[in-house]
């Protein structure tokens, strides 16, 4: 099957897929070989840096989720009324 | 004093905005790229000091003041003016770049005036051009959203003036130096700068205002009022402990409703208030490092929000549409501005080799200096949030996610290459950053690039990454917005007035019913008492005023006796 571009095929995208993965792997891996000269005692635990990006995005999306339950309105809110003229 | 006030690069600008409008054609193309070169030139043969004072009044104002501090904001000014010309050059309304160098001269003025009144003065022009700009896109909203904005600027110049006004009462001092959070006048003036920094509560007019602007409009919008902001702060305000919390704020305010919007230029808008909170985190740190680390990420956040609006842009113009959930798999067609807009992505999250990683990194390294650790959590895990709110989400749901059907080609020369051009400063300073710290105000002691800063940046961005995809079913778009606080000044102020008008209108009614109803009556007893025969007015007998005498005398003798 012919694509119209490689990153249309899901072959190539499931390979930047394993890509990603061992990309994320190897920085993981790399913070064991080198001396990350932590500060604070916490940024000394191993991998620390990954695990608080993921679990910090985590929080954030559901944050954001739980208070766009409050907030979200239709995108025509202002204008449908003519409020704002 | 004649050649200083020709070669103030504020006013070659603001008098060549004036005059572009003169100039057609080959002979307006080349203006409008030489102009800001100008200012760039003149700027940079200025010598440090204060080359132009003048006495009015009883001030002593000082409308050019050069040190390093202000040559490095005035430098990115006429830079983003120069690139923002050379991307708007196709664009129809005759009146955007006028307005826009306007508003660029306005913001170097402000970035070289050595006293608090120059400062007000182009302040207040900053207001007049940025709405000029707003208005030249010429849609119904735009001008809807200009009056809320420049209703907001307005009242936070208000504020401003009454905190300058108040300085100079206690001080007599002019001069715009750095000031203590401790005296009523002084709050004021924080509260003006912060107004325009986008901080809280006042964040909505960033929002609301920058993504109605045409497409080149917005990208000269995200450049100057914040960032002159962040410069006064800088200046005015360095280490007031507040800031800290301020900025922190307006760092997690503009993840937060990054992650909900769904307009692509709004998303940007929202990191912008992202981006000055790391600045003013780091202004109210306070020490050298953090005062140079707000700094060079004013500047290199310059470009690469400028680089980001101008990929939207080109999509934009190309499109009509900005509406994430009707873009994607732009890709397929339009490689190059996939790509710029992919540096200013990994340039706003501060990934390794660009811009944002040699600049962001010096605050969250003052932190640590600082043994602020809660602090420095709260950058750490922002870090992670910039890359999750705009440096994945812009470019996947505009350039990628689904494929939207839409092929439209690249833009046009003038805005390809205004692309390219900060395309490769992003790369540039991320590689090369001695060029930037050589013109930051305090010496700089830091290496970006070591081995431990490069492997747990990269730790937090990609699995930030990784978050962004395992969750990516909660991050669909749907075509909603976000409520925020404008909505008190654009719902519920109008409705309170008007029902309140109702009320007024009702009592006014009313008071004007009784208030008649009296009247009437008074002038109804005024008539009976007084008419031809009335009580007052008819003729009395002298025998009557003789017996009323009488009993009177006779009275006056009862109580002479009792008495």
């Amino acid at each position: 099957m012919k694509y119209e571009h490689w990153l249309d095929n899901p072959l190539n995208v499931k390979k930047l897929w394993r890509g990603f993965i061992a990309v994320l792997a190897l920085t993981v891996i790399a913070g064991f070989f080198t001396d990350l000269h932590p500060h604070f005692e916490i940024e000394g635990w191993y991998g620390f840096y990954a695990v608080y990006g993921f679990i910090t995005c985590l929080l954030m999306i559901l944050g954001a989720k739980a208070l766009g339950l409050l907030l979200k309105r239709p995108d025509t809110q202002y204008a449908e009324d003519g409020r704002d003229d | 004093m004649t050649s200083a006030i020709l070669l103030h690069p504020a006013l070659i600008l603001i008098i060549g905005a004036l005059l572009l409008p003169l100039l057609r054609g080959a002979a307006r193309n080349v203006a409008v790229l030489a102009i800001p070169l100008l200012a760039l030139a003149a700027l940079w043969l200025l010598p440090e000091g204060r080359p132009w004072q003048v006495q009015w009044l009883d001030y002593s104002l000082a409308p050019l003041a050069v040190d390093k501090l202000s040559r490095l904001f005035a430098t990115i000014f006429a830079l983003m003016a120069f690139g923002g010309g050379l991307f708007a050059l196709r664009q129809e309304s005759r009146l955007e770049i006028p307005a826009a160098y306007l508003y660029a001269g306005s913001a170097i003025g402000v970035a070289l005036a050595g006293d608090l009144i120059t400062v007000f003065l182009f302040w207040e022009f900053m207001a007049v051009g940025s709405t000029l700009v707003l208005w030249s896109a010429g849609t119904p909203l735009a001008w809807a959203a200009s009056r809320r904005y420049v209703g907001v600027h307005l009242a936070g110049g208000v504020i401003l003036f009454a905190g300058i006004a108040g300085h100079i009462a206690q001080t007599g001092d002019v001069a715009f130096t750095a000031m203590q959070a401790d005296s009523i006048a002084h709050w004021l003036i924080l509260a003006g700068f912060l107004i325009n920094a986008g901080a809280p509560p006042f964040s909505a007019w960033l929002p609301d205002a920058y993504p109605e602007a045409s497409w080149s409009g917005t990208v000269f919008l995200s450049a100057f009022t914040t960032k002159t902001a962040v410069y006064v702060l800088l200046r005015g305000f360095p280490g007031a402990e507040i800031l800290i919390w301020i900025g922190i704020f307006m760092i997690f305010y503009g993840i937060v409703y990054a992650l909900l919007e769904n307009d692509m230029r709004r998303i940007l808008a929202y990191s912008i208030v992202n981006q000055v909170g790391f600045m003013v985190t780091g202004i109210g740190i306070g020490t050298e490092m953090a005062l140079n680390g707000a700094a060079a990420h004013a500047f290199t956040h310059i470009i690469y929000k400028a680089l980001l609006l101008m990929s939207a842009g080109a999509v934009l113009a190309a499109t009509g549409r900005r509406k994430c959930s009707e873009l994607g798999g732009l890709f397929h067609s339009m490689p190059l501005t996939t790509i710029c807009g992919t540096i200013g992505a990994l340039a706003i999250s501060s990934f390794p080799l660009t811009s944002g990683f040699i600049s962001k990194s010096m605050v969250t390294q003052a932190a640590i200096d600082g043994h602020l650790q809660m602090v420095w959590l709260f950058l750490a895990a922002a870090s992670a949030g910039v890359f999750l709110h705009a440096g994945i989400k812009f470019p996947w749901f505009v350039f990628f996610q689904k494929d939207s059907g839409l092929r439209p080609a690249d833009p046009p020369a003038s805005m390809r290459w205004g692309m390219i051009l900060f395309a490769f400063l992003c790369i540039g300073l991320g590689v090369w950053p001695d060029p930037l710290y050589a013109m930051l105000p305090y010496a700089v002691n830091y290496v970006p690039y070591t081995a431990a800063h490069v492997i747990t940046q990269l730790q937090l961005l990609l699995f930030s990454g990784l978050a962004f995809f395992v969750m990516l079913d909660y991050l669909k778009r749907t075509p909603t917005i976000t409520l925020d606080f404008d909505w008190l000044y654009r719902v519920a102020g109008p409705a309170l007035a008007r029902r309140l008008g109702g009320r007024l209108s009702q009592a006014r009614a009313g008071l004007d019913g009784l208030a008649r109803e009296g009247a009437n009556r008074m002038t109804a007893q005024i008539h009976q008492h007084r008419r031809p025969d009335g009580l007052l007015s008819r003729s009395w007998p002298t025998g009557g005023m003789a017996l009323w005498v009488m009993v009177l005398l006779l009275a006056n003798l009862v109580f002479y006796y009792l008495g």
